[in-house]
């Protein structure tokens, strides 16, 4: 059977199950709705949020990423991974024992104040859409690239499905059908990823066959032939990198700190039954993230050496057939610099303009039959445009894989994107029926009458993700990667002093929010949007060479210290706050914990 | 269990001792080790690996993964000596 029947077989086959179980697992209160009823499994929980959390970006770009950026792919690896450590001590536990159903719930009464609440609101709110927007762009992308449909299409294949069963099942449905889409998508990343690494070292484990000695004639290990061959090519060497190490410590503090606090994360440790579930259940989700994030460093390698050694210095005609059905698709392209008919692939940009993408004229072919770009670039020597994503996408053909496999990473990416855009609306819609309607705006509604709010807001939130999916905002791609950043500057320092520091008050609290979001705001929009001069400013203008990715680290502890200095000088908080927080930092029934 | 108030006060101690140590660990697994300190151990190598670049890119994970476990471990004995096990 060819690809396309199998994509259509395998694709078919996993939406009608993820239906299914959403149909099975509906929601019938609001405590269902909002924390699928509090009693998952830890391990289930743990499935459910490495799903959650592994999205599009992680399934097909990741390993592009660091194949293209070495050493300096590490930010991601750590700063994705280490936020776990900090749940799992830090936030979860406690926030279970709380026992509400939101973030901003914890905020709103651990800091006794609306006005707490409204602004937790309002950096959920903030996160969230930036997030769940290009995480509806990818769900269209990851369609158009798998099932040929226009990748607006896409977005409305994708937002009837997270539809379909993030407004029927609410986080009920959502957490069973992670768990099938994390079975699904952690398959379809490591079957590819064994079989190729098997092919370049003779080991099965990826991460063993990493730093092991390749079974070409050269027998040297993997990562020195990449060394050498990103030297020759004018790269800084593979295990080096090129950011500067402050920028590299930032960025992973900030990624770090931001998981920790993104909404969508921690409202999964509500989920479990008991304080020590929570505990277990993120180690569980560590576990199984931690399967593809080691993995992806080493498909990294395998994929970036055998890149140039099959392309470099071969002549056009004699490429394999993947380069050229990646060509079709936009991944690669090839422009004959120096005339002889042979690849070559040096540091440097091929093309200009565009972003640095090439436009392809869509008749005319070149003389060997490739596509001919119109915006090249004829300064540098380099020939080849990459895409980073074809180092996942590409893999299955480039291994000789069957083609059931090449069909099975479809069904995976489409897992990973889904599952990510389910989690993070159901974020927004509690924000509103919850957080906004139930406890501010209207506080007498009933659970039925809440529950209705809960599932018209997801479809409220579902058009307006699909609506940005479709007509992507250019500033989207920017504060997607930014979102953790904010998630940094505002929840975390609250959420951590609100449960270690007994005597934290509203005052100091707000404003360390308020200043947190705002200093990251502004250096995002100077320095990556470039809104207050006519362009965005070089890296060699950054505060102390700090990327505007990194400032979230900056940001978070301007926030620790304006609230522990504001704390000092304002009354401290009511003698019932300070009981609550001596509970919740012990196990226990979560309704010893209340205000009322 | 003759004084309960003193108790959670001892139990938060061990709690915050035990935070300590491990998120100690936590740093000087990652940012040490990957970040800080990379340079000076990727003269070391463990097969194709330099050490910086491994704890960089595979270590510091396993070792996440390792410290929520054994933190795990340490607060259900914990949990168990005060008597917070029971639901």
């Amino acid at each position: 059977m060819s690809v396309q029947t199998w994509t259509y077989i395998l694709v078919v086959l996993t939406f009608a199950l993820y239906i299914g179980i959403a149909i099975w697992s509906r929601a019938g209160s609001t405590k269902e709705f909002y924390i699928a009823g509090g009693g998952v499994s830890p391990f289930a929980n743990g499935m459910a949020t490495a799903a959650d959390w592994m999205s599009a970006a992680s399934f097909i770009s990741m390993a592009g990423i660091i194949a293209f950026a070495g050493y300096d792919g590490a930010v991601f690896l750590m700063g994705w991974t280490g936020g776990y450590v900090l749940l799992a001590l830090l936030l979860a536990p406690y926030l279970r024992k709380f026992g509400k159903f939101t973030v901003p719930d914890f905020i709103g009464d651990r800091y006794y104040s609306k006005t707490a609440r409204s602004v937790a609101v309002l950096c959920a709110l903030l996160v969230s859409f930036t997030y769940v927007a290009g995480q509806m762009r990818g769900v269209g992308i990851v369609f158009s690239r798998f099932l040929e449909v226009d990748i607006n299409t896409g977005v409305v294949i994708g937002m009837i499905i997270v539809l379909f069963y993030a407004v029927l099942g609410g986080m009920k449905g959502i957490t069973y059908t992670q768990v099938a889409q994390y079975c699904v998508l952690i398959f379809a990343f490591m079957v590819p990823a064994i079989f190729i690494s098997i092919q370049m070292t003779g080991n099965p484990i990826p991460q063993i066959g990493f730093g092991s000695v390749m079974t070409d004639v050269s027998e040297m290990y993997l990562l020195d032939k990449l060394d050498g061959l990103s030297t020759e090519l004018g790269f800084e060497a593979y295990t080096d990198g090129s950011k500067s190490t402050l920028d590299v410590f930032t960025i992973t503090l900030a990624l770090m700190a931001g998981t920790a606090g993104l909404p969508h994360v921690i409202v999964r440790f509500f989920t479990v039954k008991r304080v020590k579930d929570a505990r277990k259940s993120a180690g569980y989700a560590l576990l199984l993230i931690a399967i593809l994030y080691t993995t992806a460093p080493a498909v990294a390698a395998f994929a970036k050496t055998n890149l140039i050694e099959s392309v470099q210095d071969k002549k056009y005609e004699e490429l394999p057939t993947w380069f050229k059905n990646r060509e079709d698709t936009a991944l690669l392209g090839w422009v004959d610099k120096n005339k002889d008919g042979k690849v070559q692939y040096y540091n440097g940009h091929v093309v200009k303009g565009n972003k640095n993408k090439p436009i392809f004229d869509k008749k005319q072919r070149g003389r060997y039959g490739e596509r001919i770009i119109t915006n090249v670039d004829t300064e540098t020597k380099n020939e080849l445009f990459v895409d980073r994503d074809i180092m996942v996408l590409a893999n299955p053909e480039i291994a000789n894989l069957p083609n059931w496999i090449i069909a099975l990473v479809a069904a995976g990416g489409l897992a990973a994107a889904l599952s990510t855009a389910a989690g993070l609306l159901l974020v927004i819609s509690s924000s509103v029926s919850h957080d906004l309607i139930k406890k501010m705006i209207k506080p007498t509604i009933s659970e039925k009458q809440e529950l209705v709010a809960a599932r018209l807001s997801s479809v409220v939130a579902v058009c307006i993700a699909g609506y940005f999916g479709i007509n992507p905002p250019g500033f989207v791609a920017a504060v997607v990667a930014l979102a953790f950043g904010l998630a940094a500057a505002s929840f975390f320092p609250a959420i951590v002093l609100g449960i270690f520091y007994k005597k934290m008050n509203k005052q100091g609290a707000i404003t360390g929010m308020l200043v947190g979001i705002i200093v990251m705001l502004a250096y995002m929009m100077k320095y990556k949007l470039g809104w207050f001069d006519k362009e965005v400013p070089f890296p060699d203008e950054w505060w102390f060479g700090i990327s505007p990715e990194g400032f979230g680290a900056i940001a978070m502890m301007i926030n620790f210290v304006v609230s522990l200095l504001i704390c000092q000088f304002t009354s401290e908080p009511p003698i019932e706050v300070q009981e609550i927080v001596e509970k919740i930092r012990i196990p226990g029934d979560e309704r010893e914990v209340s205000l009322h | 269990m003759s004084n309960p108030e003193n108790n959670t006060k001892t139990y938060w101690k061990t709690n915050v001792k035990y935070l300590t140590i491990l998120l100690t660990i936590w740093f000087v697994g990652s940012y040490g080790a990957g970040i800080l300190f990379r340079n000076f151990l990727d003269q070391v190598r463990i097969g194709g690996f330099k050490l910086g670049f491994w704890f960089a890119q595979q270590g510091s994970i396993y070792l996440f993964v390792i410290l929520i476990f054994v933190y795990v471990k340490l607060m259900n004995r914990l949990d168990k000596k005060y008597g917070y096990d029971k639901d």
